[in-house]
């Protein structure tokens, strides 16, 4: 890294929330994010369970218009875990009727989505750039990688794939794993078919701890979450340099109005990195910063970077 | 089933050279007959594995790099960076590969310490050589063999007949 | 069906064609496959013996390179796959688009088989991976109950290939970084889950506490069956409910639904346990075979045998059964 590289600057991007939010807390939060967030693109839907969607649906039509009339660009995202008939007909139906571009989050959408431009979410294995090469020949425009993969991968997935743009997961909790087995449900003495959307109980997911009191993952439904929450920020200029052209934020139950204008004005030039640390801190407070995976290291480690630049302002 | 005293005593007086010299013997067999041995173990092959038969007063210490097996008391045994304990038979019998050290394992007849990758890629190194020790140590025991041999078999039969019977009444 | 078996080394290859295989399923000794543990797999010497002694029993032998490639090492991938053809595989086992692609464009004859680690868990995931690679049968991930698994086989035109007995993963295969998250190893990317060096047992007081890396997965009181620390296996503690968060430490075993499996279309069943040794390989394999021609009636006793071998020694169906999830 060194102050006369002057990378083009990426634009944030908000993917969807993975929590069960209840209708009018979903709706809210977007609204407040059209209203006020400095992001360019957000990408909304139930991508968890398919159990959950009626508590959006009545709302996604105006959340829709209300982004759109602020500027974003909007995009719907599919299933991650499609098994049952009915979850197959939802993205059939979605990627059918749909006037927005899909994210894709799982093969059948893949299947779907074939020669119509449409973007890859980061649940969908791409780990090379001659996966990335596949999917963009059959119509995928930009893709966000996964949030395991190290810096190295990022940057041989970029190189190899110009004419794509790509996306890293840069901050919330990690979706670690899915199953079609809900463990939110079962620690509560349920099942998944009979679930009562226990999980919309715990807005932030669940902390699972070890038994020797160490707070470990956060259960969210059949998606299991990392305690800590991802966060490249002292990498945001690296990443700018490698081509990243979006930097995703994933949505978590604080205020991520917040979030979003730390990130952008780390990103101007307006703050130093260790400042907007410091904010972020303050903004989501008692959940563990990581950035492990980007650093080839235990995902859940916090490697601190020397900052040796900053953006320039803008 | 721990091992009969009439087994088990005479190896306080047996000098450990004794000892020594047949594990040794048996020790370069298997090596000659599985080259192939150290391909699996790679970087593992230079650790160093204890195995501490529960029932006996000795242990035993391995060191694939140097081809070496060595005999101790287990007052005295030396540092080592993966160690298994369990009975003498059921370590035997992990050796020959006739059962699965995981099955062992979860049914906590075996205890594992130390480096735990090292003592897997052993059993998994150890498990595709064919080692058949009551053949192996007859064929270098002389006029002793048929004895040897039956022995070795018994004990085996036993430690055999007794795991596969605790694994299906204990736990379910 | 035909019945699909697992093999770690040369001798569990040999046991397992020996005891009734229809084909035997492998993998290089690196992290092309997703068993990649320590003193397991095959050299190249190796698997062209084994394959030999295989053709010769008229048992076919399948390999296993079903990790992600990783940016920048495609080489070691691409070179699995040209030697996995060189060698006479009759089919390879792959979960990486890009390899897939790499695949077909190469070598258009080699049989593809879609790796459960690809995920594709509905017909038009399968679709996808026959309209874009051609591929001739998929591992079904083990998400789906067999009233799913008759549904999607009337939908495709594809084999199916469905674990019918080992260790199961709770979440669904090659959508899970929980290993890497707590030791920086992941299935999808190094093949090997929870691995052994970031695993260790310690005593403290009466209890065995096993570890993986920073995290303790589990404590056994004395006289307690203890198992590998395996992430999603472990003991937890979530608000004030202590236990299994994600699944017993148990096995899949699905022997009393082979007639339903049979009739829901399904092609092959196969046996998970690369990293068991010889005698489980040998074991299981005479056991399923047998079990495969056996009556009904004459099942249970087989499945009681199989109880013996399984971690924790406890079965499940899984989520073969609709009440698991």
């Amino acid at each position: 890294m060194t102050t006369s590289v002057s990378p083009s600057k990426p634009a944030l991007s908000l993917g969807p929330i993975y929590y069960l939010w209840d209708g009018p807390k979903w709706r809210d939060f977007y609204f407040r994010i059209a209203d006020e967030a400095p992001i360019a693109q957000v990408t909304i839907g139930e991508a968890v369970c398919s159990k959950r969607l009626h508590f959006i649906e009545p709302q996604l039509g105006d959340v829709i218009e209300r982004l759109e009339s602020a500027g974003k660009k909007v995009s719907l995202a599919s299933l991650a875990l499609v098994t049952l008939e009915r979850e197959s007909q939802l993205v059939r139906g979605l990627v059918r009727d749909s006037a927005h571009p899909i994210e894709a989050n799982d093969l059948s959408a893949l299947h779907l989505l074939a020669g119509k431009p449409h973007s890859i979410g980061p649940l969908v294995n791409v780990y090379n750039g001659a996966t990335a090469r596949l999917l963009a020949s059959r119509g995928a425009r930009s893709i966000c990688l996964p949030p395991e993969l190290p810096m190295a991968s990022v940057r041989g997935i970029i190189q190899d794939n110009p004419g794509v743009a790509f996306e890293v997961f840069a901050f919330g909790r990690v979706p670690l794993a899915i199953s079609a087995r809900c463990a939110h449900a079962r620690s509560k003495g349920l099942i998944k078919d009979n679930c009562q959307f226990i999980c919309g109980q715990d807005t932030d997911g669940l902390t699972v701890e070890t038994l020797d009191r160490q707070p470990f993952l956060a259960l969210n439904g059949v998606q299991t979450m990392s305690h800590t929450c991802q966060t490249l920020m002292q990498e945001l200029l690296e990443l700018a340099a490698a081509g990243v052209s979006r930097i995703r934020l994933s949505p978590q139950d604080c205020d991520m109005v917040a979030v979003a204008e730390i990130y952008d004005d780390a990103i101007a030039g307006r703050r130093t990195i260790g400042e907007s640390l410091a904010r972020l801190e303050s903004v989501y407070p008692g959940i563990p910063f990581s950035n492990g995976f980007h650093h080839g290291q235990t995902g859940a480690a916090w490697v601190k970077v020397p900052i040796s630049a900053e953006f320039p302002v803008a | 089933m721990t091992l009969p005293l009439a087994i088990t005593a005479p190896l306080s007086f047996v000098p450990l050279v004794a000892i020594e010299s047949v594990v040794q013997r048996v020790f370069a067999r298997v090596i000659a007959a599985h080259p192939g041995l150290f391909d699996r173990l790679a970087d593992h092959a230079a650790k160093r594995y204890a195995f501490l038969p529960s029932d006996l007063p000795i242990g035993f210490l391995v060191e694939p790099s140097v081809r070496r097996i060595s005999v101790h008391r287990k007052e005295r045994a030396p540092a080592s960076d993966a160690r298994m304990e369990g009975e003498f038979v059921l370590l035997l019998a992990l050796l020959e590969g006739r059962i699965d050290g995981d099955a062992v394992f979860f049914s906590r007849d075996l205890t594992v310490s130390g480096d735990m990758e090292a003592m897997l890629a052993l059993r998994n190194a150890l498990d595709d050589c064919e080692i058949d020790l009551p053949n192996d140590l007859a064929r270098m025991s002389g006029p002793l063999a048929p004895l040897v041999r039956r022995a070795g078999e018994e004990i085996r039969e036993r430690a055999l007949g007794r795991v596969l019977k605790e694994e299906t009444s204990q736990w379910n | 069906m035909e019945l699909i078996c697992p093999a770690g080394t040369p001798a569990a290859f040999r046991e397992a064609v020996d005891a009734g295989a229809d084909a035997v399923y492998c993998g290089f000794r690196d992290e092309t496959n997703a068993r990649n543990f320590p003193g397991l797999n095959f050299s190249r010497e190796e698997l062209r013996t084994a394959i030999a002694y295989a053709k010769q029993r008229k048992v076919m032998t399948f390999i296993a390179i079903n990790t992600f490639m990783r940016a920048g090492q495609e080489t070691l991938w691409h070179q699995a796959v040209d030697d996995a053809v060189a060698l006479g595989a009759d089919a390879v086992i792959l979960a990486d688009f890009g390899l897939m692609a790499y695949t077909v464009e190469r070598h258009p004859q080699q049989r593809l088989h879609v790796s459960v680690q690809a995920s594709a868990s509905n017909a038009d995931a399968v679709r996808f991976l026959v309209e874009a690679f051609a591929a001739k049968r998929v591992v079904l991930p083990r998400t789906l109950t067999i009233a799913d698994i008759a549904r999607l086989a009337n939908q495709i035109d594809c084999e199916i290939e469905v674990f019918a007995f080992g260790g199961l993963c709770v979440m669904a295969e090659g959508r899970c970084s929980l290993s890497s998250y707590a030791t920086g190893k992941s299935p999808n990317m190094h093949g090997v889950c929870s691995p052994a060096s970031h695993v260790r047992y310690r005593q403290d007081g009466r209890e065995l506490v096993s570890e993986l890396g920073d995290y303790t997965i589990n404590r056994f009181p004395a006289g307690e069956a203890a198992g590998y620390p395996t992430l999603c296996k472990g003991r937890f503690d979530i608000a004030e409910e202590r236990g299994y968060a994600f699944e017993d430490p148990v096995s899949l075993d699905v022997m009393d639904h082979i007639d339903a499996l049979r009739s829901a279309g399904v092609s092959a069943l196969k046996i998970e346990g690369r990293q068991r040794g010889k005698a489980y390989v040998a074991e299981v394999v005479s056991v399923m075979r047998r079990a495969l021609t056996a009556g009904a009636a004459e099942r249970p006793a087989l499945v009681s045998r199989l109880k013996a071998l399984s971690e924790g020694q406890k079965t499940t169906t899984g989520a073969y059964e609709k009440r698991w999830r």
